[in-house]
């Protein structure tokens, strides 16, 4: 190749991809969700089309990321001016800090009183800080305990645990008929996940992350939890993988047929029960997560997530127009199969309950107990501290008082 | 004369112009502004809010941060074991196909292929081996017998690091030895036919006539790969995210967490400017050791 | 030279595991990329397929209007218009003030610059260009990436053409400027072909360096219109994508153009980094 071909080559083939480049002429809106848990991406693809068709001139752009990047990129988005997201998903963990730096609007005035009393008080908190409304909720989740009946049935179990005591004695007896080599499946990879089955078995326990405002995860119900966590590893109740594991890859062992316990959000109960993504459809239940004796009956942690709209959005009543279109009755009750509705009435509409009976049933204990994980504008460290020291305790570098005492001194730390 | 020396001085400043007007916008500007940053309290937020001037108060908390020693010596451990490990893979790998031998123009065609492996899919591969359940790593091991069941390998802090080192390693040693190997064949076969004839044994002739032949590339692409070493950032992104228990949390990813995570700009740049003063003391090493080379003084 | 028949056996058992340990690791990305889900997840494992399914990269490169489509192809043109245009701004600045470095005597100092700035790394930079770029309103962009990776492409390509250029003769320089021709007139038709080799190295190893970037790309873009592909693969491999053969396809398509880079240049790219050493 001759030099001058090559350069011009090189400077022809830049320009013809700028040019590739489209513009749009319609308002468009962009929108940021996540591809884990609850909807699934054909799901969120399939309202937005719906959506599109009812309000013409009107396009919205989907994105979607794992959840570890969805902070990340809402904060990304600040800086990106009117090439930012106009509307964004968020989890129930953040508003406090958003509130704090101004990212998300306030949509209080947005909000009827009809509306709030229509929807559950748990869901509301998902999206509330200081008494204001920074979007709408979307997706009431919270962890729930999975089950497969038929190894319980093997093992001779008639019932589920009611206790986590009892669920560890059951995976005991479970491993000792050699059903399956771990009985447990959890998401206690370094990670947000872990910090929400870790929040379940705080609840249980009744412990408290602060004391007075002072950290008091080294003390109580919140080291019991851990205590609890450490200890069915080292029995070898939980599956080792598990320190390394999300929530995909608890529902793809449970789905394989590897475990007999599972703690994951609503939209695992749908899909483990689909021939097509699991080998053991037809043998999943659900329940609440357990509780402990004398202290509780069952468990959760609000994994809520909301839609809200990104204080540098142009197009805030388009926006507001396709969070309340997503959020509406008809269109959660529709795509309730992985994800249920925030309104109280659609629990006993027979359009969401019929096939997943057992999950409605579970929901409406799980969703009264949900407790949140704490709810300072901080949390984002605050969780990156516990993940760490509650990774150490799983992976046997430290005793759980001590790994907790770290994490508590390392709390005290934050700014 | 002097017209003339004018003349040549205003050319050279046209000539790099245009490369210094880019730099200047992208990269000058740039680090001025992180060096401000990193003596203030700046956040990320939508509010107007007014950054202070703090002194040295980042820095003090920076360098009083536990995690953050703890991250630079892991970044340490994880570019002098990488490049270590790269530059002797590389460096025998070049002599072995510097023989001749039959297929030896395949081979070396074939070897260069990991290197052009972009680091992301190189960390998505190896964490897919690595599997706990279904890697193929595990796999090879029961099926050869070499262990007996499936261990995890990315979930135990006593070796992930080590593991992310391994891919990184087969990714990179491609590279010197490709280097080396171009320096080994313009040293001329009359040395190696001399020293054998006065009967230099193999370390003798390794020390004395491959190694002078081949030092000037070698740390050159030596300093490349450690200045690209020690601010490692995707290739534990993708691995393991830092964790388990923050054992492959690097310096780079500790900036990253202090700006996006915490909003913390401020801070976060005192950190940055921390781990660009440390990359910066290892390379005058370097140079140092080109230029006793250049002056022969090896 | 004559060689042992133990030597020989020594030579060829060496270089046959040096190829497997290196190539073992690719071939099985490319085997997992046309396995079914199932055996993906088969223990104990069959290293071979039954039966080879492409249907992956038909789905990853549009062919049937699925969900990953976008994302992938959107990507790719990212990655293109990227990694061609900040080789292509890098070669243009670049090798006039190679230029000027290597015959021109240009300050050593500036040199030393340019080369610092080069190691520094990224995230001393990102803070600043991303409030920058933000405040002009131009995130997600490949263009924006094009600037940005000047920051590391434009010193590295300086650098490169300036230890080739020094290895050069001078004298047929010397005639053209008797000749009368101008500086930038020598440069391009006298000096430029002759450093062809080192000059296809130096833009095939800009390309591949900006190729292979991900953290600026990671946090300048939030979404596919500015995209690359490294930061794709690493969205698609954290999300709810179950099928770790999507993974692996998406891995090799990715790898296909540097790869092809790699071997087809492979002279020129290592002659060129090997003369990089001469003068430090």
């Amino acid at each position: 190749m001759k030099l001058r071909t090559f350069l011009t080559a090189l400077a022809a083939t830049t320009l013809f991809l700028a040019m590739a480049v489209t513009a749009h002429a319609e308002t468009t809106l962009n929108a940021l969700f996540m591809s884990q848990a609850a909807y699934s991406e054909a799901d969120v693809k399939a309202m937005t089309a719906d959506f599109e068709a009812a309000n013409p001139g009107l396009k919205v752009n989907l994105e979607f990321v794992p959840y570890e990047a969805l902070h990340d990129k809402i904060i990304a988005a600040k800086g990106a001016g009117d090439r930012g997201y106009d509307v964004v998903l968020f989890d129930v963990v953040w508003p406090a800090e958003f509130a704090k730096r101004g990212f998300l609007v306030d949509v209080t005035d947005r909000i009827s009183k009809e509306v709030e009393q229509q929807v559950f008080d748990g869901a509301w908190t998902t999206v509330s800080c200081n008494g204001q409304r920074y979007g709408m909720p979307w997706i009431l989740d919270t962890k729930y305990m999975f089950y497969n009946k038929d190894m319980l049935r093997k093992a001779g179990f008639s019932n589920p645990p009611k206790t986590w005591k009892e669920l560890a004695e059951q995976a005991t007896a479970i491993k000792a008929k050699g059903i399956v080599e771990y009985p447990i499946v959890w998401s206690w990879s370094q990670s947000e996940a872990m910090i929400c089955d870790y929040t379940t078995l705080v609840a249980a326990y009744g412990g408290k992350f602060f004391e007075n405002g002072k950290p008091a995860f080294n003390k109580g119900g919140a080291l019991d939890a851990v205590t609890y966590m450490a200890a069915s590893l080292k029995d070898g109740l939980t599956n080792p993988s598990s320190r390394e594991y999300l929530e995909e890859d608890v529902r793809r062992v449970f789905s394989n047929g590897e475990a007999a316990f599972a703690m994951n959000w609503t939209y695992m109960y749908n899909l483990a029960n689909d021939p097509k993504e699991s080998r053991v459809a037809g043998n999943v239940d659900v329940m609440p997560c357990p509780g402990v004796d004398g202290i509780s009956t069952a468990s959760g942690v609000n994994g809520s997530m909301g839609l809200g709209i990104t204080s540098n959005s142009v197009h805030q009543d388009e926006a507001w127009k396709f969070i309340t279109f997503l959020t509406s009755q008809p269109v959660q009750n529709r795509y309730a199969r992985l994800s249920l509705p925030i309104w109280k009435s659609s629990y006993s509409d027979p359009e969401v309950v019929k096939g997943q009976e057992a999950l409605v049933k579970a929901a409406s204990q799980g969703i009264a107990v949900m407790t949140p994980r704490p709810l300072v504008p901080s949390y984002t460290e605050l969780s990156n501290i516990l993940q760490r020291y509650i990774h150490e305790a799983l992976l046997g570098e430290a005793t759980p008082a001590d790994a907790m005492d770290k994490a508590a001194k390392r709390a005290a730390r934050l700014r | 004369m002097i017209m003339e020396s004018w003349r040549r001085k205003r050319e050279v400043w046209v000539l790099l112009a245009p490369a210094l007007a880019i730099l200047a916008v992208v990269t000058f500007t740039p680090l001025l502004r992180t060096l401000w940053l990193s003596f203030t309290n700046a956040e990320i937020t939508a509010l107007d809010q007014a950054v202070e001037w703090v002194g040295f108060e980042n820095y003090i908390w920076a360098l009083t941060d536990p995690d953050f020693r703890d991250a630079l010596w892991r970044t340490l451990y994880f570019t002098i074991m990488s490049v270590g490990l790269e530059t002797v893979f590389g460096v025998a790998v070049a002599m072995l196909l510097n023989v001749e031998f039959k297929g030896r123009a395949l081979v070396r065609t074939l070897i260069i292929l990991p290197w052009a492996v972009p680091t992301i899919v190189n960390a998505m591969m190896w964490r897919l081996i690595f599997h706990p359940d279904y890697g193929s790593f595990n796999a090879a091991l029961t099926q050869l017998g070499i262990t007996e069941s499936y261990r995890s390998w990315l979930g135990d802090p006593g070796i992930a690091m080590n593991m992310v080192i391994l891919a990184d390693v087969w990714k990179n040693y491609p590279l010197i030895a490709f280097v080396v190997l171009a320096a080994l064949q313009t040293i001329p076969r009359e040395l190696f036919d001399a020293a054998r004839v006065e009967g230099a044994g193999a370390w003798h002739q390794f020390r004395s006539i491959i190694m002078p032949g081949i030092i000037g590339p070698l740390l050159v692409i030596v300093i490349l790969r450690t200045i690209e070493a020690f601010r490692v950032f995707d290739i534990v992104y993708a691995m393991t995210r830092g964790g388990p228990a923050d054992s492959t949390k690097t310096a780079s990813f500790f900036v990253y967490q202090e700006y996006f995570a915490y909003l913390r700009s401020g801070s976060g740049a005192s950190y940055a400017v921390l781990v660009a003063v440390i990359s910066a003391l290892m390379i005058a090493v370097y140079f140092n050791m080109i230029r006793r080379q250049n002056q022969g003084g090896y | 030279m004559h060689r042992s028949f133990l030597h020989t056996c020594c030579l060829y058992a060496a270089v046959l595991l040096i190829a497997v340990v290196t190539l073992a690791p690719l071939a099985w990305l490319v085997i997992m990329s046309v396995m079914s889900p199932r055996e993906l997840l088969a223990v104990p494992l069959n290293w071979l397929p039954e039966h080879w399914d492409w249907s992956r990269y038909a789905q990853l490169l549009g062919m049937n209007g699925d969900i990953a489509d976008n994302l992938f192809l959107h990507a790719l043109r990212n990655s293109l218009i990227a990694a061609s245009g900040s080789a292509f701004i890098a070669l243009l600045t670049g090798i006039p003030a190679a230029y000027a470095f290597s015959r021109r005597n240009g300050p050593r100092a500036i040199l030393f610059l340019m080369l610092a700035t080069f190691m520094m790394p990224p995230i001393t930079y990102i803070l600043p260009l991303y409030t920058m770029f933000s405040g002009l309103g131009m995130l997600n962009s490949p263009f924006t990436l094009i600037a940005v990776y000047c920051t590391m492409v434009l010193p590295f390509a300086t650098w490169l053409m300036k230890s080739n250029l020094d290895v050069l003769p001078v004298e047929v320089e010397h005639a053209a400027v008797v000749e009368g021709a101008g500086t930038l007139r020598t440069l391009w038709s006298v000096v430029l072909p002759m450093a062809k080799p080192a000059l296809v190295a130096t833009a095939m190893l800009s390309f591949l360096l900006a190729w292979d970037e991900f953290f600026y790309s990671l946090i300048l873009n939030s979404d596919l219109r500015g995209k690359t592909l490294p930061v794709a693969i690493a969205d698609f491999a954290a999300g709810r994508v179950t099928d770790y053969g999507l993974i692996a396809a998406v891995g090799v398509l990715a790898s296909l153009p540097p790869t092809l880079l790699a071997v087809f240049f492979q002279k020129h790219l290592v002659h060129g980094l090997a003369a990089g050493g001469v003068k430090g």
